[in-house]
């Protein structure tokens, strides 16, 4: 078994639209997510960013088996587990948990807390004296007093709520933690707090992360690599910093000038910003996803499906006009296994001089 | 108020054989009773019974039959309440099975429930009711191990339960659809959870609150569709006493001897009363917001 603890190929999510008087007929697919590729390895944190609708969230309910993929194959600690049933699925029940983005949702309010956190160690079949123990060892695992069990979800604030969601996530000693928009419910104070307590804990517990966000901020502290998302693709996939100083994909330079700076009159940089809506993932435009709001779209742009480019340090991009390559570096890339399977096979080029301006 | 109602229908041997010296269903046709020291018949010659005598004996008085209305009313307050209580606990655990499935599986199973639901829902009640009352008394039940006779009191008492099973379902089945959605039940399905498990586990605690709400409201509906019927005649039969079948003998002789009428129907509109007062304090204590009718 490689040290790959989640590999995702070619994974599709297509919604069915139905409409129809009598008769449901399927009239067309949102395509939430379209030929998503990826790998995880253990003890590795994988910020996953794009803008509302993009697919992350269909992404990380997929991964979870949540939901039954369209395509594609997902790989679980070296077992397919795309298709498992309920029993096959324990494996994955067991080592990947998920913890939610409204922690005043996620947890049921008519249970207490120490049934909450327990839950899933009951379904594990361990014994009640130990659930006990173990609940005591979570609550303060994550920071809160061990009188919080006998409480109810209402009477905690957010922030703790989401240090509830956090510790049912651990109760089962799971390997993978897949987080959903962890932090974005939360005050920017409390923010910080939960993003240091996911940091302490993968330190102790050597966890995997798939932590799925809407803003290139929050991801930056806590990621080792980051995959952008836009209309259910991935368009670029870097090493976390790398990929601030570096953005490849216009879109990711779009998204990074996005980013709020505290003192935008001393911090005078070049924002790219790229005006209207994402179109619709019933109907994406050909070609790359995102030509139709593209600065340096091209001709070949709404017609090729740009395949994902590995370029030098671990950085790929899916683009046909990427941002800050040399020639040489294009020269050394490859096409990265990870394309979508209709990308074709082409080069990128460096943008023609005259249409740069 | 509904708890001195039923504190009242539970003393009824007591009061029958202490006070009235009589059983509900003993007849005294012929017999005399002193009232206020001279000797009066209990049903006059031309049939006329006599009416509240306000001491012991005969206290409301008594019926064609010379059988002490009191007493009657308040065993027929034990079979109504019986009958009531019994069939709202068939409609609500019916109830609550059949929203929890259709609301959790939708799909076919949503579509199959909901559709019966419909039908049930399009046939009036009463006529329902009376309908399976009279055709089940008729023959009696034989349903497997299941076996009631003509004059059983499960018949009516399941007639109402299963009818208003819709009343409870579909608002049940609505809230399901919305909680089912919620992040909890996924966070639940992410730890493996089954759906039953899920149902009850998760989902279960949750509409607790709106079947308490119900709950009064439909006892209270269980009543009076229970008079009704045996009104009719389609529900509980003489000489059991309910008091829908002694409204029913007192309909015959209401001009002359209307307590007979009277009794029981303030009976009836207390129990209602109190039972929507209950009702009405429940949906206030757990949500002031929320609105919840019984439509019929």
């Amino acid at each position: 078994m490689s040290d790959d603890l989640l590999r995702v190929e070619h994974v599709r999510q297509w919604f069915p639209l139905r409409a129809g008087l009598l008769f449901d007929r399927t009239v067309g697919h949102v395509r939430a997510v379209d030929d998503v590729s990826f790998t995880l390895s253990r003890g590795e944190t994988l910020g996953l960013v794009g803008e509302s609708g993009c697919g992350k969230t269909t992404l990380a309910r997929t991964v979870l088996r949540l939901l039954t993929p369209t395509g594609g194959s997902i790989t679980f600690q070296g077992q397919d587990v795309t298709t498992a049933g309920r029993r096959d699925l324990a494996p994955l029940r067991r080592d990947a948990q998920l913890v939610f983005q409204d922690p005043h949702a996620s947890l049921n309010p008519r249970k207490c807390v120490g049934d909450i956190v327990s839950a899933p160690l009951k379904r594990q079949g361990v014994g009640k004296a130990e659930r006990r123990a173990r609940v005591g060892e979570l609550l303060e695992l994550v920071g809160l007093p061990a009188s919080a069990r006998s409480r109810y979800p209402h009477e905690f604030s957010g922030g703790q709520r989401q240090r509830i969601g956090i510790a049912r996530a651990l109760a089962v000693k799971p390997k993978l933690i897949v987080l959903d928009e962890p932090v974005s419910a939360l005050d920017v104070s409390i923010q910080a707090q939960i993003v240091n307590l996911l940091d302490d804990l993968q330190e102790e517990l050597g966890l995997s992360y798939l932590f799925v966000a809407h803003d290139l901020a929050v991801v930056r502290h806590v990621s080792d690599r980051i995959a952008v998302m836009y209309l259910g693709r991935i368009v670029e996939l870097s090493p976390a910093e790398e990929l601030y100083h570096r953005p490849i994909h216009p879109y990711t330079e779009a998204l990074l000038g996005a980013i709020p700076v505290p003192e935008p009159r001393r911090a005078r940089r070049q924002r790219a910003v790229v005006g209207g809506e994402p179109p619709s993932p019933i109907d994406p435009p050909s070609g790359c996803v995102f030509h139709t709001r593209c600065p340096r779209a091209q001709a070949k742009c709404s017609v090729e499906v740009p395949p994902l480019t590995q370029y030098d340090g671990g950085h790929a991009a899916a683009c046909h006009y990427p941002l800050n390559v040399t020639e040489a570096q294009i020269a050394a890339s490859t096409r990265s296994p990870d394309s979508p399977e209709a990308a074709g096979d082409v080069t990128p080029e460096v943008l023609p001089v005259a249409q740069s301006a | 108020m509904f708890v001195l109602l039923v504190v009242m229908a539970l003393c009824a041997p007591l009061y029958a054989k202490h006070v009235a010296h009589t059983t509900p269903d003993r007849n005294n046709i012929t017999g005399k009773v002193t009232v206020g020291g001279e000797q009066r018949d209990v049903v006059s010659l031309d049939g006329i019974p006599i009416g509240p005598t306000w001491q012991g004996e005969y206290l409301l008085g008594a019926d064609q039959n010379g059988r002490d209305v009191a007493v009657r009313l308040l065993y027929g307050a034990r079979n109504s309440m019986f009958i009531a209580l019994t069939a709202t606990a068939i409609t609500t655990i019916l109830g609550i099975i059949l929203g929890l499935l259709a609301g959790y599986y939708r799909g076919v199973v949503d579509w199959i429930i909901s559709r019966s639901m419909d039908v049930l829902w399009a046939i009036p009640v009463l006529l329902l009711g009376v309908a399976l009352g009279v055709s089940l008394a008729l023959g009696g039940v034989k349903l497997g191990p299941l076996e009631l006779s003509g004059d059983s009191l499960w018949i009516p008492t399941l007639i109402i339960g299963v009818v208003g099973v819709v009343y409870l379902a579909r608002p049940l089945r609505g809230e399901v659809l919305r909680l089912r959605e919620q992040e909890f039940v996924e966070a639940a399905r992410a730890q493996g959870a089954s759906g039953p498990r899920i149902m009850f586990g998760e989902i279960f605690p949750n509409i607790i609150a709106t079947v308490l709400v119900f709950f009064p409201l439909l006892v209270a509906n269980a009543v009076l569709l229970e008079a009704a019927l045996s009104f009719l005649g389609a529900g509980v039969r003489d000489p059991d006493p309910s008091w829908g079948t002694m409204i029913g003998e007192g309909e015959k002789v209401i001009i002359t001897q209307p307590a007979l009428t009277i009794a029981p129907g303030l009976m009836l509109v207390l129990t209602v009363l109190s039972l929507n007062v209950v009702g009405e304090a429940v949906r206030e204590a757990i949500d002031p917001r929320a609105r919840v009718r019984l439509e019929q």
